[in-house]
């Protein structure tokens, strides 16, 4: 299956994988798979969330250890026990969440990982190789600039010219696109080629066809913890790679025109001229009003860090209302805790499930009934009903067809699963009103699709749907009425049909209309 | 769809689980006493007759066992004091102050009320100890739910003032006529009841009763299961529905309760008297047991059950060996970094 690529100096692979296999309790998350990767090539791993595409990279890395298989090393077989073995044969990675030390410049950050680092540090020396490098391959960034003030793709830059300067001549880029906006992903993938050029071999794991089908050269798909396939990118075509990615067809989305009148009855949830006190890096909410009512989805499309995260724990309870009112179904709920909001039927699906909605150390099960204690308590609270709690979870998960293990430890989940996970916690409950953010973050194709045809029935049941979202496409399919946070205000109410992506992408930014804040 | 192939998942069961932990804290206790050993002959004694000497003053005889358990008696309780806030997350390191008002707060129902039955005596003192603890924890606990300060400082901070008022009680106004520095001695009403004519007293019950309540509790109640996800993730709890801010307070008072009460049973039981600076660090020592049992209450036994017999082995050293009484903190030192790097001794055997 291993093809040659086209301009290929070495006759052999730099790096083979052979016959890895890797199994967590509950998951067989690599299962014999090789895979050869050639100097100058950028080789996509594609495949869902919880094919085994981060595993097995993290295995090349050192950071976990095969159960069996080995790698070799210019046809040489080699042991790679830690990440500083694999940095030893110039293998670097870059994670997700990146490394970086936010109170730290640039300079200093990259100096911490470099091998060999002197006992006196020649801030001068390394300026300079810094420069030298992102002058090379178009990676502006500042050395003296702290991380913190770093935009995210400019922190990608940092964690690439970190792998550079430690003359790393293979770089991993787990999900690199994942928290880039369209012109920054561009402006990465030009990179990417200017680095495949002088000889580097670049993985890219990711679930986005468009990613893979711009750069890469080569495609290797995961399906399941098994290899799927290698296509070379001259064969490989979206059709191909959806059908080794799936072993089914994908079922596209089905949204139905709106079946309950709108502005029908009271309102689930209102805000009245509400405001909001910021604490540290929040955004203050300034006056907002917003009606979500039975049978509707409402959109709120803004750029991350414009109040989004801020509305939606104001509508849940996790903020206070400095100013103004909030009503839930009719009844004041300003000053009620987050217990009576749950209680009374709101579910909630946060933008990071890790660090917002899951106790990491339990099992998913355990999570599972988190939400719902009072409901799966029996004997006055000295006894947990899991056989519920399991039946529960096991009929919401069939009704959206998603499946993960339920007695593993939740952080031992995949991001995709552990999104999976909270969006079946939060429709087992059959909430009235459900506030989503973004929703689809980190979900592949499939998912993405299932989870929103989840929140379009519980709308055909009546429920009433928050959607918090940068996704512009789909805030338009999905969305009722749309609003557009910018700044912590309300820039602007429409109904999708009434305006287009451009107008609504102008709010967002603030390039258009009287929005002169200092953003 | 993802594929996952799904092998069972295998805990070890419950009965092996607790041998390993039994097994793992032995051997690593005896590799705390051979390091201890080589300081022993450094010193130019007898490792082997010292250890000898620990063992027949301690576990030899039934006199020196009954010691041991009464030694170990507050220790069970100051370290369940620490063992129940940390599983939300709360660092209690007050149990010291709360021991001292609570055995304030029940020396005064002895005190007050030397006429009442043993029945209704005793509970009596046995709440006002609870209560007294939880006040002084609730302090930290307050603050700590409003956002407003770290629980470790305050209740540390709190540990230095609660003897004071306790001094300052005695000496005021509680001291016996003929001496000034104590209470007059408890009616035999306020006394915890003895058993088998040793100094061993119904707090060891009290003791052992509640670790397993705090064991039930954790593994199948519904309180326990919101405690643990606050324990894990506080900002997921309260985003999902748990009242974070009222368990912080509850649950610190119900720490300080407990370390409330190893005071009472300390004055009832075992002295039958207050006086000041009676503690001698059992609070602390409270929190180094919970640290090395990990808060898990059979290992809170455990090793209450060795520093007490190291304790009271070191007592017998200086008498027998001629060593100063401070060469048993050194083995009590070993202990705490032995226990605190957790060798696993079970690696090999893991499925």
């Amino acid at each position: 299956m291993p093809v040659q690529p086209a301009a290929q100096p070495n006759p052999g692979p730099f790096v083979s994988l052979r016959g890895i296999t890797k199994s967590f309790p509950g998951v067989l998350a690599n299962a014999a798979i090789d895979l050869n990767l050639y100097a100058s090539e950028i080789h996509a791993l594609l495949g869902e969330n919880g094919a085994g595409k981060s595993t097995l990279m993290k295995i090349l890395y050192g950071f976990y250890r095969a159960d069996s298989g080995q790698i070799l090393l210019n046809g040489k077989p080699i042991s790679i026990r830690s990440p500083r073995d694999a940095r030893s044969i110039r293998i670097g990675m870059v994670f997700q969440d990146f490394s970086l030390i936010p109170a730290l410049s640039v300079a200093e950050n990259i100096a911490l990982f470099l091998p060999h680092l002197p006992f006196v540090l020649n801030h001068k020396e390394i300026n300079r190789r810094i420069l030298d490098f992102s002058k090379r391959y178009d990676l502006q960034v500042n050395p003296g600039a702290l991380v913190s003030q770093l935009s995210i793709g400019e922190q990608q830059k940092v964690e690439i010219l970190k792998l550079l300067l430690a003359d790393a001549r293979l770089l991993i880029l787990d999900e690199p696109t994942r928290v880039l906006a369209p012109h920054e992903a561009e402006a990465l993938f030009k990179i990417l080629n200017g680095l495949r050029k002088d000889g580097y071999t670049i993985v890219l794991i990711t679930h986005k066809m468009k990613d893979v089908l711009e750069c890469a050269d080569r495609i290797t798909v995961l399906r399941g913890g098994h290899l799927a396939g290698t296509l070379l990118r001259s064969d490989a075509s979206e059709d191909k790679l959806v059908a080794l990615m799936f072993e089914k067809k994908l079922t596209p989305l089905n949204v139905k025109p709106r079946s309950v009148q709108l502005e029908a009855g009271v309102p689930l949830l209102e805000l009245r001229a509400a405001e909001t006190r910021a604490a540290g890096l929040e955004t203050s909410l300034k006056a907002i009003d917003l009606k979500v009512h039975a049978g509707e989805i409402v959109g709120v499309a803004g750029v991350s860090g414009n109040g989004q995260k801020e509305l939606g724990d104001l509508a849940l309870g996790m903020i206070k209302c400095a100013r103004g009112r909030k009503f839930l179904f009719g009844r004041d709920y300003t000053h009620r805790s987050i217990q009576q909001v749950r209680r009374n039927g709101v579910g909630y699906i946060p933008e990071n499930p890790l660090t917002m909605a899951i106790a990491p150390f339990m099992t998913v099960l355990q999570n599972m009934a988190l939400t719902r204690t009072w409901k799966y308590s029996r004997v006055g609270g000295l006894r947990m009903d899991w056989k519920e709690v399991k039946a529960d979870a096991e009929y919401t998960m069939q009704a959206l067809e998603f499946s993960f293990p339920l007695y593993v430890p939740a952080r031992s989940l995949s991001g995709g699963n552990l999104q999976r996970m909270v969006i079946v916690r939060e429709m087992t409950q059959e909430p009235r009103l459900i506030i989503a953010s973004y929703l689809t973050r980190g979900l592949d194709v499939q998912s993405t699709i299932a989870a929103r045809q989840a929140l379009i029935q519980a709308r055909e049941n009546g429920a009433g749907v928050l959607l918090i979202s940068e996704d512009l496409e789909e805030l338009f399919t999905l969305c009722d009425r749309l609003i557009v946070l910018f700044g912590g205000e309300v820039a602007g109410s429409f109904k999708p049909e009434d305006t287009n992506i451009y107008e609504v992408g102008h709010l967002m930014t603030g390039s258009e209309g009287q929005h002169d804040k200092n953003r | 769809m993802t594929k996952i192939a799904e092998t069972v998942n295998r805990f070890p069961a419950g009965g092996q689980k607790v041998l390993q932990t039994v097994v793992r804290y032995l051997l690593m206790i005896l590799l705390a006493c051979i390091m201890f050993g080589v300081i022993l002959v450094i010193a130019g004694k007898d490792p082997i007759a010292s250890y000898k000497d620990i063992l027949s003053s301690t576990l030899g005889s039934a006199y020196g066992f009954s010691e041991v358990i009464v030694s170990m008696i507050p220790m069970l309780l100051t370290a369940l004091a620490v063992a129940l806030p940390f599983k939300v997350g709360l660092i209690n390191i007050g149990g010291e102050g709360q021991l001292y008002i609570g055995a304030a707060f029940a020396t005064f129902g002895a005190l007050t009320f030397p006429n009442l039955p043993a029945w209704v005596l005793l509970p009596l003192m046995v709440i006002l100890g609870m209560l007294g603890g939880a006040l002084w924890a609730f302090i930290p606990g307050y603050l700590k739910s409003i956002g407003l300060v770290n629980e470790t400082i305050t209740s540390l901070l709190l540990n230095s003032v609660a003897p004071k008022i306790v001094g300052f009680l005695i000496l005021g106004f509680w001291h016996s006529p003929r001496d000034t520095v104590r209470t007059p001695n408890f009616v035999d009403a306020a006394r915890l009841s003895t058993f088998f004519g040793t100094r061993v007293h119904l707090g060891l019950v009290i003791g052992l009763i509640l670790l397993i309540v705090f064991w039930l509790v954790m593994k199948y109640t519904r309180w326990g299961l919101e405690m643990g996800a606050i324990g894990s993730n506080p900002q997921a709890a309260r985003r999902n529905g748990i009242p974070l801010a009222k368990y912080l307070v509850v649950i610190m008072c119900l720490g300080g309760a407990i370390a409330g009460l190893a005071g009472m049973v300390q004055v009832s039981g075992f002295y039958g008297t207050l006086f000041p600076n009676f503690s001698m660090g059992l609070g602390f020592m409270g929190f180094m047991i919970c640290w090395l049992a990990g808060g898990d209450p059979l290992g809170i036994v455990l090793m209450a059950f060795v520093v007490s017999v190291i304790y009271s082995g070191g007592n017998l050293l200086q008498l027998t060996r001629g060593l100063p009484y401070a060469v048993i903190n050194i083995l009590l030192a070993f202990t705490l970094f032995i226990v605190l790097g957790r060798p696993n001794f079970f690696k090999g055997k893991k499925s």
